[in-house]
């Protein structure tokens, strides 16, 4: 395997999907991206040069909507996606910036 | 000798267009509705829902872009920011990264050595969060989604300003072009335009700039002035004492004028920015531009020399009146409906704005109707009354907007051109005051106003004054 994932890769990598993972799901996880990885270098072996970058596989630009409102009231449908609810507000832990 | 330092400035402002609905759904952005009132499973961040752009806004960002003469990007693209955090329902917002919509633009200013340009690095959409509330007793936070997804632009400045007051020139600047343009509102105190201050200090005459900081939460032109200060000392301090200024972004708390740090370069946080693929790149055609641009409705500017030259009002009127779009708009539709155009400026530049800080308020709070002053000044040119009762009748306007001729009529206030009424009781007034008398006699020419005054008060005000003066003057 051509790449290699340090332990404090798959850490921060863990930080930011908020994952918690035990030594054994570390090790694992490591093995995955790497083939991953592998798998994606393939990609270079072609010649890129002058390609602009492509954000979007179908030929398709400008999807607009007009401004114009079309939802109606749907609040008690809304909340019943809340885990929790208080006051017509969905509640979540007690977080702060 | 204390060395001299710089201050080098740049700006971060969001602004909230005034689009009827999101940016990436039907849900209407009206302001005060019950909490997520406004959503759906789009502004909710509901698995497979699937977001699609409003054109509005494209074409106010577009708007704000040609207004300050920047580029606009032909080839545009939304791009994603990870974050997590509950105001947050998608743990991404879709904003602009790589391709943003305008580029390269300017505004002119006033700076503290005449006239200067701010630079314009760029301009981009994004999607607006919801708002957290955090509960008192209990152990938790409550999300309203109702803002979750209202469109916003953000205009990032170049360094290029050295002072608080360029800073707030600049502000001023960007929110009246844009309320002109009629694509916000731009209120800093309700939030639909916020502004983070990027400031360093460096000694006069160096190149390189000193290390930023991020300054969040201001929520006025006072506290935006009251951060710089702060801000510039807090690091010069540091410098001074030999200690290095530390990149991080910090919450200005305006009540305690302090600052304190939220979080540092360190722990900056990584967005992982990637192109949307929920959205479609954004194709902008020449003719769709001069398409927006001929809709351009008349700035500030434009308005200024137009009134000069079409309504022969002085240069000083015309810049305090289109100071605020909203007065702008009440002298032009006073005018229409045939008042006088210096005689409406005079109104709204004493009275209205004497009335405005008295009650500490903004221009954009006044609610009385154009036509209501045009009449009350109609009312005064026909000599129905006299200018004492107009400013009596105009603060009834201001307050209540109530029709004039309609509240002269049924209070009796108008106009006593009653010559041979008025003779009787200024005999009395003379009569009554012989030291007013003696004094005028004797060369002291204000003892007349005195009498006009008592004269007034007899008449409950209604007295025409210059029947008052002729008839004085005969008298004595």
């Amino acid at each position: 395997m051509a790449n290699v994932i340090s332990d404090e890769t798959i850490e921060y990598v863990g930080i930011l999907a908020k994952l918690e993972l035990n030594d054994e799901e570390k090790e694992n996880a490591k093995k995955d991206m790497e083939s991953m990885l592998d798998y994606i270098d393939k990609l270079n072996e072609l010649d890129t040069t002058g390609v602009e970058p492509m954000s979007h596989v179908f030929p398709v630009n400008n999807v607009f909507r007009e401004d114009v409102v079309t939802n109606g009231d749907d609040r008690e449908n809304i909340l019943k996606n809340a885990p929790e609810e208080q006051n017509g507000m969905f509640n979540v832990p007690k977080t702060f910036d | 000798m204390s060395k001299e330092y710089e201050t080098v400035i740049g700006l971060e402002v969001h602004v909230e267009l005034a689009t009827k609905t999101k940016i990436f759904c039907g849900c209407s952005t009206a302001f005060g509705a019950e909490p997520n009132a406004h959503t759906c499973p789009v502004c909710t961040g509901m698995p497979g829902s699937l977001p699609v752009l409003n054109k509005q806004v494209v074409e106010y960002a577009m708007a704000v872009g040609i207004a300050t003469n920047c580029d606009i990007t032909q080839y545009s693209k939304f791009d994603r920011k990870n974050y997590f955090y509950p105001d947050n329902p998608q743990n991404y917002q879709i904003s602009q990264l790589y391709l943003p919509i305008c580029r390269n633009g300017y505004v002119e200013i006033n700076g503290e050595n005449g006239k200067k340009k701010v630079g314009i690095h760029e301009i981009h959409m994004e999607e607006d969060a919801g708002k957290l509330i955090h509960s008192e007793w209990d152990d938790c936070s409550m999300v309203d989604y109702n803002r979750s997804g209202v469109p916003l632009i953000e205009i990032v400045s170049e360094p290029d300003m050295r002072s608080a007051d360029e800073v707030i020139a600049y502000l001023e600047k960007l929110r009246l072009i844009i309320q002109y343009l009629g694509a916000s509102d731009c209120k800093l105190n309700e939030g639909s335009m916020r502004a983070d201050v990027n400031l360093s200090v460096r000694e006069v005459g160096a190149e390189k700039f000193g290390t930023r900081t991020e300054m969040k939460n201001l929520n006025s032109f006072k506290a935006i002035a009251r951060a710089i200060e702060n801000e510039r000392q807090r690091q010069i301090d540091l410098i001074e004492d030999g200690e290095a200024v530390v990149q991080e972004t910090r919450r200005w708390d305006d009540n305690k004028e302090y600052s304190y740090a939220m979080r540092s370069k360190e722990d900056a946080q990584d967005y992982r920015y990637f192109p949307e693929p929920d959205l479609v790149p954004i194709v902008i055609s020449d003719e769709w531009i001069e398409q927006v641009k001929a809709r351009q409705p008349e700035l500030r500017d434009e308005k200024m020399t137009r009134y000069e030259a079409d309504y022969k009002i002085p240069a000083y009127d015309a810049d305090i009146i289109t100071s605020s779009k909203k007065m702008a708009d009440i002298f032009e539709e006073a005018v229409a409906d045939g008042a006088n155009p210096k005689k409406v400026s005079n109104y709204l530049m004493g009275e209205t704005m004497r009335l405005l800080k008295d009650k500490s308020m903004d221009p954009d709070d006044i609610t009385f109707s154009p036509a209501n002053l045009a009449a009350l000044i109609k009312l005064i040119d026909a000599g129905t009354i006299n200018s004492s009762v107009a400013k009596e009748v105009f603060e009834k306007i201001f307050e209540e907007d109530i029709d004039p001729e309609k509240y002269v009529e049924e209070n009796g206030l108008k106009m006593d051109n009653d010559e041979d009424g008025l003779r009787g009781i200024i005999e009395q007034v003379v009569a009554d005051n012989p030291q007013s008398v003696q004094d005028y006699h004797n060369g002291k020419e204000k003892a007349i106003g005195f009498l006009v005054g008592q004269t007034m008060k007899a008449t409950k005000g209604k007295a025409n004054p210059g029947i008052i003066n002729k008839i004085l003057k005969e008298l004595l």
